[in-house]
């Protein structure tokens, strides 16, 4: 164990810049959002200084109330789905050979570098009619004629678990890499098939790095709100597509800000609510 | 099945390489049912690979294994009845010590009582009973390596195997388990595989010693054969210190350093090597007879009380080291010249 020791003068100077940028980037828009979302709307795209609740009373109307439900939903099941792939996917990854293992990891690191307006295009092209997955499945001759999977619910979930799903990854790896392979092995010596240890061992012992993820997801694609609005109907919105909306096209910022607020709010509570949960479960 | 048979293990020309480096290169052994037996040697040496092997989880890229006669080369681990310690015991943190004990059976399926019944009985074997709720983390080395054990043999098993069990632990603890370890097996009569590279512990615990070097077998033989009986040079240094004579052999005779020698056999003539003991050799301080003796002069004095070590430097490139108990204490200085004397019997021919 390291001591903690007095910050000399050249630590503090070091410590300074982050903490600065957090200052100017993090918690100066902030505080001007929190404002913000306080003040009155002018019609036609302004906003003056005041305190008025109006656009945080509209958030009570039921139809917020729905969407938010939904957006709560659907991305904890983004989320679910994505670390059910994604933990067992890791796990055997660490166990490849390393050059599989390694051309896999960049490929699934790479398309990190894809932004999230790629992601959307290339799947509403992939699910749709004209030039996607179901020619492939008419070619093969599976299918009779082509047809669209988006816009749907569907669509939006796939598409949602594609952007988390490196992360989800990368928030595996280090401790799956990590795991003692004696582990493992100590389970076959007392009888134990390669499943039966997955399911008695692997998993029970990556429990919190498989919440983690699946909590990183979860906030992860409630951010999203390109992916919601290309391959999804407006019921499949979610609450950042509609911030996104009212703060370009509605031009109203002060609502936009209280939803955006609020959905900070909305994703902590989640993530306190769960890590709660998890911690009165444990053994 | 003859009961007295259980465990018994065959190796067939077990051969392992990883790419280019062979790890195991040819190791056929028949081990008998109900003993403890040492693969001793050092690191890299192919112990742990052979090892590893038995309990299938390394698979061999030549040779069988046979379990009581039947073949269980292509056997994965977990349907090969075996019991396994691994060098940083594996013990799983998620579950507590009861957890970890009755691990293997239930996957097995086993009812509850039934598992609870036999976990207490195996806290028992290892002194360990009242601590089945405790977690692993709160566990001492000591107390960590009992479970180990006690998780291994759950399932009484046919095979017993034991990686570098007492590595983790300081000196004397690690003494007291060797003899603890060594009386349960005893106890059970379970046939024990164990890998080590410290030959005291090989020593103490074993019934047959197998040293191996270089993905080879040297010498297998009974603790005090191998020490007192090295077939190669390699085995006399690795067991214990030796002293290794280089000379000619010529007409049955000796000759190390011009004077004649008499050896434990008859040797071809040519170049030979023979090991004596440091405790088999002795100082005189008078004359240094015609045979089986040369003349030096003493280089360092170590006297730990219950031990007592001189170096003579008898020209021979490295000093050759005496040594005896304190009753048997010869008073020499440094520089003094003496002559170390080598009975014919501790002069075994270990290369020829």
């Amino acid at each position: 164990m390291s001591t903690l020791r007095e910050p000399t003068r050249g630590t503090r100077l070091v410590l300074a810049f982050p903490v600065g940028m957090l200052a100017v980037f993090f918690l100066v828009p902030f505080a001007i959002m929190l404002a913000t979302s306080f003040y009155h709307r002018i019609e036609g795209g302004f906003y003056t200084p005041a305190f008025e609740l109006d656009s945080w009373r509209r958030l009570l109307q039921p139809v917020f109330i729905e969407r938010t439900l939904f957006s709560i939903g659907i991305c904890l099941l983004a989320g679910a789905v994505c670390i059910a792939v994604a933990f067992p996917f890791t796990y055997f990854l660490t166990r490849m050979r390393r050059r599989p293992h390694v051309t896999l990891l960049v490929l699934i690191l790479s398309a990190l570098a894809l932004s999230e307006v790629i992601v959307g295009f290339a799947w509403s092209v992939l699910l749709g009619r004209a030039a996607g997955l179901s020619n492939v499945l008419v070619w093969l001759g599976l299918m009779g004629e082509p047809r669209a999977y988006q816009p749907s619910f569907l669509a939006v979930l796939v598409g949602l678990c594609y952007i988390a799903f490196p992360y989800c990854v990368l928030t595996l790896y280090p401790q799956l890499t990590r795991l003692d392979p004696e582990l493992t092995e100590a389970a076959q010596t007392m009888g134990a098939s390669p499943w039966k240890t997955f399911w008695t061992v692997v998993v029970p012992i990556g429990r919190p790095i498989i919440l983690a993820g699946f909590l990183l997801a979860f906030v992860f694609t409630l951010g999203s709100y390109l992916i919601p609005a290309f391959l999804g109907r407006p019921e499949h919105w979610t609450l950042s597509v509609f911030i996104s909306d009212q703060a370009t096209f509605n031009a109203n910022v002060p609502f936009a800000a209280a939803m955006a607020l609020f959905l900070t709010a909305l994703s902590l509570g989640v993530v306190g609510l769960v890590t709660w949960i998890e911690g009165r479960t444990r053994r | 099945m003859d009961a007295r048979a259980r465990g018994s293990l065959r190796l067939e020309g077990l051969v392992k390489r990883f790419g280019e480096v062979e790890a195991v290169a040819g190791v056929t052994l028949d081990l008998p049912p109900g003993k403890l037996i040492s693969f001793l040697g050092p690191s890299g040496c192919g112990k742990t690979t052979t090892l590893r092997m038995i309990a299938g989880l390394e698979r061999p890229t030549e040779g069988r294994i046979y379990l009581d006669g039947e073949d269980i080369t292509d056997r994965p681990p977990h349907l090969r009845d075996i019991g396994m310690v691994f060098q940083t015991l594996a013990l799983f943190p998620h579950l507590s010590v009861a957890g970890n004990i009755g691990y293997g059976l239930r996957i097995r399926g086993v009812p509850r009582a039934e598992i609870d019944r036999r976990v207490n009985e195996l806290l028992a074997l290892v002194s360990l009973q009242g601590l089945g709720d405790r977690r692993i983390s709160q566990l001492s080395g000591g107390q960590r390596q009992r479970v180990a054990t006690a998780r291994a043999l759950a399932l009484e098993p046919r095979l017993f195997l034991l990686d570098e069990p007492l590595s983790a632990l300081d000196a004397n603890l690690r003494e007291q388990l060797q003899v603890e370890l060594r009386l349960l097996q005893q106890k059970l009569g379970i046939t024990t595989i164990m890998v080590t590279h410290d030959q005291r512990e090989a020593m103490t615990m074993s019934d047959l010693v197998v040293v191996m070097n270089q993905g080879r077998i040297e010498q297998v033989g009974e603790p005090l054969e191998v020490y007192r009986r090295p077939e190669t040079a390699f085995v006399a240094s690795f067991i214990g210190r030796t002293n290794l004579l280089r000379g000619e052999a010529a007409d049955g005779v000796v000759r190390i350093a011009g004077r004649p020698f008499e050896v434990d056999r008859a040797v071809t003539a040519g170049p030979v090597t023979i090991s004596v003991r440091p405790e088999d050799a002795h100082l005189s301080t008078t004359q240094t007879p015609e045979r089986n003796a040369l003349p030096g002069r003493v280089v360092f004095v170590r006297d730990l009380g219950e031990l007592f070590e001189c170096y003579v430097d008898c020209g021979l490139g490295e000093p050759v080291v005496v040594a005896g108990s304190p009753r048997e204490r010869v008073h020499v200085e440094q520089g003094q010249p003496v002559g170390v004397t080598f009975p014919r019997e501790a002069c075994v021919v270990v290369e020829a």
